[in-house]
Formats: C-alpha cells, structure tokens, sequence
C-alpha cells in the first residue's frame, strides 16, 4: 500500500538538498558578498593580498550566488528616464538637405531653383520654382532613399518623399524611424552603462522598457540627483584656436582665453580662445585607427553644419596650431597643414592602439544622442532599507514560530512533519531564488511571509482528509493513502488559480511588485512539493518504522 | 489533546440566514462603492503623481512648522503625515509629506524637491530625507490603466479556468467572490483614507488568488459531493461540503492571518498598507468563499448528472502517486 519507490526517495531528498544547499550561501551573506566582490575585482584590478584574504572568506567551491537585495532593502536611486528619440529624425533630415539639394541642382533645368523652407521637425521640405516638373524632382529625391537596415525593416527604403503643391517634402519612413529609433536607445543606454560603470557600484541595472524609456537602478548610490549628473556628464570635446604655450601654470591668459593643461606633457600649458571652433557635439562618429605613419589615431566625422565650421576654419588658419580638448585637457595640438574639408579628421598623439580606441568610444559616447525626460525618481537611504530588513526579518520570524506551534498543537505528531517540510519550504524559496539570481523586495519579503502562512495549506487538507477517512476506519495506511489521493485534486486546482495571479503580477508589475510576484510563485511551487512530496516521503518513513495500528491527526 | 477551531462533525446550516448574509453582502458592497464614488481613494503618487518625502528627525515632528516653512514655496496641496510605528527607537521620529505634481510639468522637478529639503532643514537641522520619490503625471497615467488591466486580467483568467474546471455555473459563484472581496477592500481603503498605490494592487491580486484558493477548496468537495451523492438536493450537499471542509478552512485562514498579523505589527510602516489589504482580504475572502460563492451556485443550480462527461474530473489527478 503505502509505498515510495527507492528512487523517487532520493529524488525528492535530492531535490530538497539541492534546494537548501543553493540557500546556503544566503545564511552568510556578508562573507559571501565580500568574497564575490573580491573575485570581481581580483578579475578586473589584478591581486593584492587584501582581495584574495577577502576572497578566502568563503570557499571558492561552494555556490556562492546569493540574493540580490532590492533598491528598497539596500538604498540607492530608481530613474525612469524617456528618451525624446524623435529629436534624432530633425539631426537625420539636416543631414539629407546636403544630397537632396545635389541633387536637384542636377535637374536645375527642369525643376528651376530650389530653397529649403522651414518646416515641421523631422521634415525637409524644398520648394521649387517650376511645379509643373514636380514629378520629375520626386523621381530624382527617391533615388537618393537608401535601404533599411534593420531585421524588421528590410526590404523598405529609408525616406518617404511627397509632393505638396511646389513643395517636395521628405521625411524618414517608418522602419527607418523604427530603426533610428532602436539606434538611438541603444545607443543611449551604451553612454548609461558606461557612466553608471565608472563608479563602480554593484549590480547596477540598467533596462530598456518599451519604446523610448530607460530604467535605471543603481543601488549604493547616494540620490536620484547624483545619479542624473552622473548620467548627465559626457565627454566633451572642443576645439579651440591657440593663442600660446607656457610651462607656467599661474599665468593669466587674458580676456576671453583660458589655460588648459597638456595631457601627455607634463607640465605644459595652452592658453586657448575661450569659444571653440567646433565641439562634439557636432561630432556624428569616432574611429580608432592608424596614420600615415602606422601611429594609432583616431578619425571623426562631424555633421555638416560642424564639417562647414571646420572646413572653413582649417582654410583660413593654414599653418597655426590647433587644440583638440576633451574635457578640459589638451589632447594635442597640431598645426594644421592645409585644409581639411568634408567634415572628417584625424586626431594623433602619442596613443596605444587601447588609448586609441577608447578615445573613440568616449567620444562617439560622448555626448547622449537624444534628451531625456525623467519620468519616475526615487531615492530611497541605506537606513531605511535596513530597517525594512530588519522589521521583515523579526516579522517572519515571528510568523513561522506562531505557524509552528499552531501547526503542532492542531495535528500533534502529523503537525510537526509538517512544520518540518515548512522550515525546508522556506530553505527552497532561499534557494531557488538565489540559483534564477532573484530580486528580493520588501514586497517580496511579505511574500514569503504569506507564504509561511498559505504554505501549510496542503498539507491541511491532506491531514484533513486524512482524518475524514479514518473515520470510516479504513486502518491507517489505507486512511493516509486516500488522504493523499482525494485532497490532490483541491491542491492542486487551488494553487494552479493562485498560481496564475502571481504569473499576471509578474507581466504587469515592474520593481517591488514584480518581487512579490516571484516570491509568491516560487512559493507555491515549493509548498505544492513539499506538501504532496516531501512530508508523504516523512509521513510514509514514519509509518514504515512504527507501523501503528492507529494513528492520531 | 488537540487543538481544534471547528469541533470534529459540525452541521451548521449555512443557508439559514442564507437571505440575510447575502443581504449583507450585497450592502456592503453598495456602501464600499458609494464611499468610493463620494470620498475616493486616496491615491498614492503612484497613481496621481507628484513627490512622497520621507522625514526622520530626532526632534518630534512639528506638522505646523513643516506646513508654514512650505507654505511659502507655493506648491499646491500638501500633506503632511507623522507616522508612528512600534518597530521605530525613541528618537526616530518620522513623517510623510506629500506634494501634488506640478503644473504643467510632464517630468519631475529636481528644484522641487531641493527647495523642499532646504525649508525643512531650516525648521530641524537635524532632519534627513531617508527617501524622496517622485513621478510624473504621465507614468502614473499608464500605472492606472496597467493596474487595472493586470486586476480585470486575472478575474477573467480565474473565471476561464474555473469554467474549464468545473461548470459556468461555478464559476460566475467563484467570480462573483472575488468581485466581492475586490469591492470590499476598495471600500475599506476609502473609508480609512490608506494610501492606495501600487503594492495594494498587488496585494489585491493576491487577495483574488487567495479568496480563490479557498473557493476552489469548496467547490472541489461540492463536485466530488454531487457525484457521490445524486439524489441529495443541491442545498444539503453545499451544506454538507462546507461543513466537511469548514475545519480546513479555518486552520488556512488561522495560519495564514497568524503570519499576515505578525508582519502587520512587526514589518515596518512602509508595507504596512500592503499587509492591511491582505489581512482583510483572508478575513473576506474566507467569508466569501462560503457565503457568497455558494449562495450563488445555489442560485443558479447546476447539473446533477456528473457520471458521463466528468467521471474522471474528480481524481484526474489522482494517479500521480509519490
């Protein structure tokens, strides 16, 4: 009658070993969390005798995930920033104008003179003064649109053009936009990454969400506001006329100059024009690569309106040095050898093929492709959060002992099983949330604490049944089995309902609440197991040994 | 000597007063709406927008002096709370204060915030922020809808599944349960004015699942009930089934609200709202499973030949052994 395969034995223990030897590391969180740290940094800064002591807290073969605790237990900023990613497209149409414009003058015969006419943002719209051979200029202008070069968008063309009157109007399709668009976000959470990276703080996260916003949580931080002017610095870069070189740092550059420091040079000085030539912002992309002479470069491109200013500059200032600063530095200065039209250029000094490339990145990052609005901002202090634990942790504490006895006074023997595959419960949720490297949230606190409540729930209605059916003396064994075999279908119908609500939680719900959601989920999973595995392998290893002739639930 | 919260073999009538709780029901319902419509919610900025300033200062918190120092900043409706809780020492003495969001300000507004900070700190030196959040007007637009979409999402769920379980008729019982607890806690949160935002939609949603829980418990034993006994009426056997799965029940909803008000007294003010919500949906989801979700699969009656189509409904599960 009652009988467990041997292997399903070891299953079920296995399982519930597995579950507690992954919670572990959870039970020594500092050591563990030093001891993660360490190998971070170890990888990254190289050993010192400091790290691998701080490293050989905990054993390198012991699991050492442990529970990522949330902004609202741990402190630090939330940000939910909006990227006005449409300020992209007005960049994108000036850019056209150029080729547009090209190409028109080719036709002039035909469509007569042509002038660009203000215009929604987004939009290039160019009047003509012949708008009789209005067809002919559309026919030219669509011969310009490019394909797409998305996933989605293939096959499509980068511009629509339209007739309106004597105006052609061109704008970007909507899988260009779509895909300028994913450029754009992407781009911008590159720059976030980066910035947020350079403090160095642990599990920053930094997610997109939808179509155009950012969620950024950065835990350890001090405020929202640090962390927007975190986001907020970019590399600037500008380029400045030189007025003179010095080795005197004290010396006074005179009205409307400013003295910069040398960044290889030690000790030098450029006295500068204060207003720039060009800046990165006008700066469309950043290359790594080699000059003539094999030295590591890096090669810029501006958009047209800087490729003028630049253009212009360079022709008329042949022979005299010119500045590249990248905030507030000298990068170099080289005197310029002749024109340097098109708007691209090249920066030298003395560079590693590393220092190189990371110019590049810092420049092309530089500068965030598009505003952000910030829509959500939340700080939340480090005091706060461990309050929080600590009222969550004598709050489940205290429910657990209060469910212990409770459980233990109502089913005797029975209740004590019970409880102990209640403790082990709760060791799984440790467990299983620590190997998918959950997020533990105060709401989620609660939910573990709800589920110390619910959890004994199977077995309640197994322990009733149990007790149902020895009425109709059936003898023990027969009572537990048909205890078992009856209530599985109210467990299960039971949670597989509750179960839904905690998975609609979990897609609709974002931060705390989708906390919550996993705890309770992964509650229910493990009180399902426990409930109709483990204390049935207890109960069953109970009977086997004493084989009672009654039994008391 | 056991513990026991239902003696072993009750048979209590549920459906004596059958009218008069259902009455009850049915007012209360009524009542949580009308304080609904009438006083509101009072929403969170989760769901308005604007700013929650958190306050903590050893000196006792003065509500007058915090008010007239932001008087002067002109920012619109205020509110100030203190909050008290037994888990603080004797010197944290901690308040909540409120700003609506700013017109015409989509974003939120650093300045704010730091002018905010600036007069309180000149009222107590030694008060410090512990937690500033803000959001904007058009986030908490799209958490509403979000809301209650995630809310009509899972009754509608709850209601497929049930029907797929059992019979329509159960379901529309079930359904109707889960509305009434829904209602109630809605009303019960007007009626005290706690902050509504959205961790109470998730404690709502736990609320649904939970109420369900209990209602599933029932309805499975009214269907293995109804086979069993064919020629009972349908009364007797709702009857019946409550009062054999009374004492389980009871124990769930002991222990469950043994933990809930554990963490009520003891987690802390900041999910205190959260814990409120579900304690008192245990209390009303446990008193809707038995009074309304039966009430009305009695009212509508269901089926009484379960033996062709569903004779294995009852135990399909039943060959999973260990």
């Amino acid at each position: 009658m009652l009988q467990i395969p041997l292997w399903k034995r070891f299953a079920i223990w296995g399982l519930v070993a597995l579950g507690l030897w992954f919670a572990m590391p959870n039970a020594f969180y500092t050591r563990v969390e030093t001891h993660n740290d360490a190998l971070v940094e170890i990888d990254r800064l190289g050993s010192t005798p400091e790290r691998e002591a701080a490293r050989a807290l905990w054993p390198d073969w012991l699991p050492g995930t442990i529970i990522n605790l949330g902004l609202d237990l741990r402190g630090g900023a939330h940000l939910l920033a909006e990227v006005q990613v449409e300020d992209v497209y007005a960049d994108r149409m000036d850019g056209y104008w150029p080729d547009v414009r090209d190409a028109l003058r080719e036709i002039r015969d035909e469509v007569g003179t042509i002038r660009r006419q203000d215009s929604a943002p987004g939009e290039l719209r160019v009047r003509i003064s012949r708008p009789e051979n209005i067809a002919r200029a559309l026919e030219e202008v669509r011969g310009l649109a490019r394909p797409v070069v998305s996933l989605t968008g293939a096959g499509s063309s980068d511009i629509e053009v339209a007739a309106d009157g004597a105006d052609l109007i061109v704008r970007l399709s909507d899988a260009e936009q779509q895909a300028t668009d994913d450029r754009t976000m992407q781009q911008s959470l590159e720059i976030i990454r980066r910035r947020v990276d350079e403090v160095g703080t642990r599990e920053p996260t930094i997610q997109r969400q939808g179509t155009d916003r950012i969620l950024i949580q950065v835990p350890g931080i001090g405020s929202a506001e640090e962390l927007k002017s975190l986001i907020g610095t970019t590399a600037k870069l500008t380029f400045h006329p030189v007025v003179g070189r010095t080795e005197n740092a004290d010396q006074t550059p005179g009205p409307r100059n400013i003295l910069l420091p040398s960044m290889d040079e030690e000790g030098v000085f450029y006295v500068l024009e204060q207003t720039p030539v060009v800046s990165g912002e006008d700066l469309t992309d950043a290359q790594p690569a080699f000059d003539q002479n094999g030295q590591a470069s890096v090669t810029f491109r501006f958009n047209p309106t800087g490729g003028r200013k630049f253009g212009q500059y360079t022709a008329e200032n042949v022979g005299s040095p010119f500045a590249i600063v990248l905030d507030e530095e000298v990068i170099s200065a080289p005197v310029i050898r002749e024109a340097i039209p098109g708007g691209t250029g090249q920066i030298t000094g003395n560079f590693s093929v590393e220092e190189s490339t990371e110019l590049a990145v810092l420049l092309r990052a530089g500068a965030l492709p598009a505003e952000m609005t910030f829509l959500e901002e939340r700080t939340i202090g480090p005091e706060l959060g461990a309050d929080s634990i600590e009222a969550g942790r004598i709050a489940c504490l205290v429910a657990f002992a209060a469910v212990l006895v409770f459980m233990a006074l109502s089913y005797g023997w029975f209740g004590i099983i019970a409880n102990v595959a209640l403790i082990l419960n709760v060791g799984m949720i440790f467990g299983l949330l620590s190997a998918i490297g959950a997020t533990l949230t105060l709401p989620g606190i609660a939910g573990i604490v709800l589920t110390i409540g619910m959890a004994v729930d199977a077995n309640v209605l197994v322990f009733e049944r149990i007790r149902e059916e020895l009425k109709t003396a059936k003898g023990p064994a027969r009572a537990i089995e048909l205890g078992y075999e009856k209530a599985m279908s109210a467990i299960l119908d039971a949670n597989i309902t509750t179960f839904i609500t905690a998975v609609i939680l979990f897609a609709m719900g974002s931060g705390p609440v989708r906390g919550f959601s996993v705890t309770l989920g992964l509650g229910i999973l493990t009180s399902v197991f426990t409930a109709i595995f483990v204390t049935r392998v207890m109960i069953v290893m109970w009977f086997e040994r004493r084989r009672p002739k009654t039994i008391e639930v | 000597m056991r513990l026991k919260l239902v003696p072993s073999n009750t048979n209590w009538d549920f459906f004596r007063f059958a009218k008069t709780t259902f009455g009850a029901s049915v007012a209360a319902m009524v009542l949580s709406l009308a304080v609904f419509v009438v006083v509101g919610l009072n929403y969170g900025i989760d769901f308005r927008g604007g700013t929650t300033i958190r306050t903590e200062s050893v000196q006792p918190v003065d509500v007058g002096a915090y008010r007239a120092a932001m008087q002067q900043l002109d920012l619109g409706d205020i509110s100030i709370t203190e909050v008290f809780d037994p888990t603080f020492g004797p010197d944290q003495n901690v308040a909540m204060v409120r700003i609506q969001a700013q017109e015409g300000d989509e974003a939120v507004s650093v300045e704010t915030v730091v002018a905010v900070e600036a007069a309180l700190q000149e009222v107590d030196p030694s008060i410090t922020f512990p937690s500033v959040e803000s959001v904007g007007p058009k986030v908490s637009g799209e958490l509403i809808q979000t809301a209650i979409i995630a809310v009509a999402l899972a009754i509608a769920a709850v209601l497929f599944y049930i029907w797929l379980r059992f019979e329509w008729q159960f379901s529309v019982g079930a359904v109707a349960a889960l509305v009434h607890d829904v209602i109630l806690t809605i009303g019960i949160f007007s009626v005290l004015q706690i902050q509504f935002d959205l961790a109470i939609i998730a404690a709502l949603l736990t609320i649904v699942g939970y109420s369900l829980n209990d209602t599933v418990v029932v309805f499975d034993r009214v269907r293995e009930n109804l086979i069993k006994y064919k020629k009972k009426p349908l009364k007797e056997v709702l009857n019946l089934s409550i009062n054999e799965t009374l004492s389980r029940t009871v124990m769930t909803s002991g222990t469950t609200l043994l933990a809930l008000i554990s963490l009520l007294i003891l987690g802390g003010d900041v999910i205190r709202g959260f814990v409120f919500a579900m304690t008192w949906g245990v209390i009303v989801g446990t008193y809707s499973s038995v009074f309304v979700a039966s009430n009305i699969l009695l009212y509508l009656g269901t089926k009484r030949d379960w033996t062709k189509p569903d004779a294995n409904q009852g135990n399909q599960y039943a060959n999973i052994d260990t």
